[in-house]
């Protein structure tokens, strides 16, 4: 079930997408974000899934990976469309039994899903085409005006990339430990609330104790390699803007002031 | 009748690009009180294999018969087949959890329905048997060194009264002289309690002393099923697919080629030493 | 002076039972005197907890001897001065695999240690080719180490100390998590590095197969070095290795046990030719 989430996964291929700058990614995801909260008409919304619609071709990333994305939220969209539909006060549309639906009531449903649903569209797009270690590098120089504030911005990004690296292997391991005490007979599926709390006993400590060899072993390891923070340190993957850099920031601002325009003002 | 494999297939993420067929219409009979070797390098399928004997993984295609029953019988008790069908992990000290190891072995028989008395006769048992020195038995689990940790993991499962005991590369990380004693440990169990033991491993050389048969994996596939000296007399075959035979058959093949009347096929230090004296004095 | 040189190294470290109270002290590492040469193969041998790692981790500055000194190309691993030019030009690689790779790429991973000791951009760049190239990773630099294989894993870990050009590498028993395919191809690749790069090596194991290319071996046995000599010296007394919970390979153990019967072959025989050709003295082609 864990693989299905899409969000926070990389698709590797080549594209003009995956050769951005992530910080042009980061940053056109947010303005992305935001334009979706601007629009109060239905053609901002078809002007921002036209956008996406052209990054998602340009990123070489299949449909069906997105949509398959989708599945895990599809529960939220749901409750979020039902409880829109019916409960929102207004003009009846339709009612039977205790249940009525508003004109306003339907008009924010959709307007709701079809938000929620670009906005995660185009923010599992973002991860997609950026490798983590990428898009923490992107954060890093982001954030570097923060260091006047005394944020470890680098500290933070490396505890980030190190926490993305060791995901998958953690997970692997809770597999691993979990058949081996169902091999003993331990039971993660029946009972109630408490017993199924104790059961996770025997997997979570076992798991803790690994967690903390492995982050030693790390920390030695990292230490080994003359590691000291991020001081005098330079990089492999250096950022620098290039011209299609500047040619994405370009489109978002295109994007933005045209959509804003059309969704607020037509 | 023990266990019989009819058919049994598995594949990883049917339907995706990623498919892959972890085991591939494997057909197998384990008979009670064999002592099995299954070898086969990383990936090649046994480890999957034997975590579907004890239902911790299920086939996508075929029938896996324990005692007669097929345990994808809509009524057929995983949980009981998996206190039945005992399997020790690779590194399965990493599962203790418990403040002391006697605890920590009660594990098993408490989950099967037995109260703390009855758990802890069967962990003084089976804490016996691995050979657990009697001093440890209320100590913390992590305090143990790496083999008394491994025994008390063994232990854990032994507990439970399995009636066929799967070890999956009991020996990983061990030091040579572990190695030996977890194994002969193994062999001891084996001998006195008659247990069903099938020991997966990736080395020829451990099993080879210890196991009357042993089944070779390659690519989810059973490449060879026989005794040692039978599976070992393939050794140039064994080699293509990335494995090898212990050393000695190789100096028996190597003798045999310059004319010595040897036995190619012995298979331990004990047997080669004899035939080749045998074959050297002889001549002398 | 050599590379490494220890002068009566101890390390002792404290037990303490759950509340903080001393129970005794430990000796990991007991009077250790060693002199390594710029460009020998050393492999250090020892059972589990015989004092080995703890060895090891002193010539890397990781630990620090309570008693004696450790010099890494003269540099005084007690100095803190010198620390970071001493984890340069000592590198190490650990037995875990996943515990010691930082990148979510592989190139990304050989090219943090550069990373940290502040090397251009291009140099880098350079640097993580040719260290890919040396242990033969380089077709998978792009690649996630996740989706490795272990050996595939310790070869990258290789790579990624290379890539700092070291003078010395530590290998903490580097293959005893692989399989039998792993292990051969971590070990290719560690005798690369001493013959062709002509770097001093360091591995630490149990596996005896692996150091019979070992110019000098030492046995550890609680703290101490109980044995140091050629492959060939340390195999030829089986009955010692045995009491130090050790082992020596199939074939030698074999050579050994015909000698015990009384058939007259050289001592310590390492390979399987090696036994073929010894016995062959002994078949009528050999008498003539």
């Amino acid at each position: 079930m864990l693989r299905d989430i899409t969000l926070g996964q990389y698709y590797q291929t080549e594209s003009l997408i995956h050769r951005l700058d992530p910080r042009v990614k980061l940053g056109g995801t947010v303005l992305y974000i935001v334009s979706l909260f601007f629009f109060r008409n239905f053609l901002g919304y078809g002007i921002a899934m036209l956008f996406l619609a052209a990054v998602i071709r340009l990123s070489h990333v299949p449909f069906r990976f997105m949509v398959k994305g989708m599945k895990s939220i599809l529960f939220l969209l749901l409750i979020t469309v039902v409880f829109n539909l019916f409960l929102i006060p207004g003009t009846e549309l339709v009612s039977f039994w205790k249940l009525t639906i508003t004109v306003e009531g339907l008009r924010t449903a959709v307007t709701m899903a079809i938000r929620l649903t670009l906005l995660i569209v185009g923010s599992s797009l973002m991860t997609l085409t950026t490798t983590p270690n990428n898009l923490t590098d992107g954060l890093e120089k982001m954030m570097k005006p923060l260091k006047v504030f005394r944020v470890p911005v680098h500290e933070v990004a490396m505890i980030m990339s190190i926490a993305l690296r060791f995901i998958p292997i953690l997970l692997e391991e809770t597999d691993r430990i979990m058949k081996a005490q169902m091999a003993r007979g331990a039971d993660f599926e029946n009972g109630n609330l408490i017993n199924r709390a104790r059961a996770l006993v025997p997997l979570l400590v076992p798991l803790f104790i690994s967690a903390f060899r492995r982050a030693n072993d790390l920390a030695m390891a990292m230490e080994a390699r003359c590691y000291r923070g991020g001081e005098g340190r330079t990089k492999m993957k250096p950022l620098v803007y290039q011209r299609r850099d500047r040619l994405g920031y370009l489109c978002i601002c295109v994007y933005l002031i045209g959509s804003i325009a059309v969704g607020r003002l037509v | 009748m023990s266990i019989i494999l009819d058919h049994i297939s598995y594949v990883y993420g049917e339907g995706t690009p990623l498919e892959v067929k972890a085991l591939d219409d494997i057909c197998l009979q384990i008979p009670d009180g064999q002592f099995v070797g299954i070898i086969g390098h990383t990936g090649s399928g046994k480890s999957t294999l034997v975590q579907h004997m004890n239902g911790l993984m299920r086939a996508s295609a075929g029938h896996l018969y324990f005692n007669g029953e097929d345990i994808y019988d809509r009524d057929f008790c995983m949980k009981d087949l998996r206190g039945k069908v005992g399997l020790v992990f690779q590194y399965p000290e990493h599962q203790l959890f418990e403040i002391d190891v006697l605890s920590d072995v009660c594990f098993g028989p408490q989950n099967q329905g037995l109260t703390r008395q009855e758990a802890e006769l069967k962990a003084f048992e089976a804490l016996r048997r691995v050979g657990m020195p009697m001093e440890l038995y209320y100590q913390s689990p992590f305090e143990l060194s790496g083999g008394q940790k491994r025994r008390a993991a063994i232990a854990g499962v032994l507990a439970m009264d399995p009636q066929v005991l799967i070890l999956d590369e009991p020996t990983a990380g061990l030091d040579p002289m572990g190695r030996i004693e977890i194994l002969h440990q193994i062999k001891q169990l084996q001998q006195e309690t008659g247990l069903t033991i099938l020991l997966v491993s990736h080395s020829m050389e451990d099993v080879a002393e210890y196991v009357d048969r042993i089944i070779v994996m390659n690519k989810g596939k059973i490449l060879f099923d026989d005794i040692p000296r039978e599976v070992f007399s393939h050794y140039k075959e064994l080699e293509e697919v990335g494995l090898a035979a212990p050393q000695v058959t190789y100096v028996l093949h190597a003798l045999k080629d310059r004319g010595f009347d040897v036995d190619v096929n012995a298979t331990t230090v004990e047997e080669a030493a004899r035939t080749v004296e045998r074959a050297v004095s002889g001549r002398t | 002076m050599g590379i490494v040189r220890t002068e009566n190294l101890t390390f002792e470290y404290i037990r303490r039972d759950e509340e903080g109270n001393v129970e005794g002290i430990t000796t990991a590492v007991d009077q250790v005197n060693l002199d390594i040469v710029q460009g020998e193969f050393i492999a250090i041998l020892g059972h589990n907890g015989s004092g080995k790692s703890t060895l090891a981790k002193h010539i890397n500055a990781i630990l620090y001897p309570t008693e004696g000194t450790v010099w890494v190309d003269g540099m005084d691993t007690a100095e803190e001065a010198q620390i970071w030019n001493i984890r340069q030009t000592a590198g190490m690689v650990f037995q875990n695999p996943d515990n010691q790779i930082i990148g979510q790429v592989v190139e990304e991973d050989v090219g943090f240690g550069p990373e940290n000791m502040g090397i251009p951009t291009r140099e880098i760049w350079e640097r993580v080719e040719e260290s890919l190239k040396a242990v033969g990773m380089y077709e998978y630099r792009k690649h996630s180490p996740n989706k490795l294989s272990g050996g595939q894993k310790q070869r990258v870990s290789i790579a990624g100390v290379l890539a700092m050009h070291p003078k010395c590498i530590v290998l903490d028993e580097p293959t005893a998590m692989l399989d039998p395919k792993g292990r051969r191809e971590v070990i290719r690749a560690v005798r690369g590095l001493n013959e062709v790069e002509g770097i001093t090596v360091i591995l630490i194991t149990h596996y005896m197969e692996e150091i019979i290319h070992a110019d000098r071996v030492f046995v550890m046995d609680s703290g101490k070095v109980a044995m140091e000599g050629t492959p060939r010296e340390i195999f030829s007394q089986v009955e010692k290795l045995k009491s130090l919970r050790l082992d020596v390979p199939q074939v030698t153990l074999l050579a050994y046990e015909l000698k015990k019967r009384g058939i007259e072959l050289p001592d310590a025989i390492l390979t399987t030719e090696e036994l073929a050709d010894a016995l062959s003295a002994f078949s009528p082609a050999g008498k003539r």
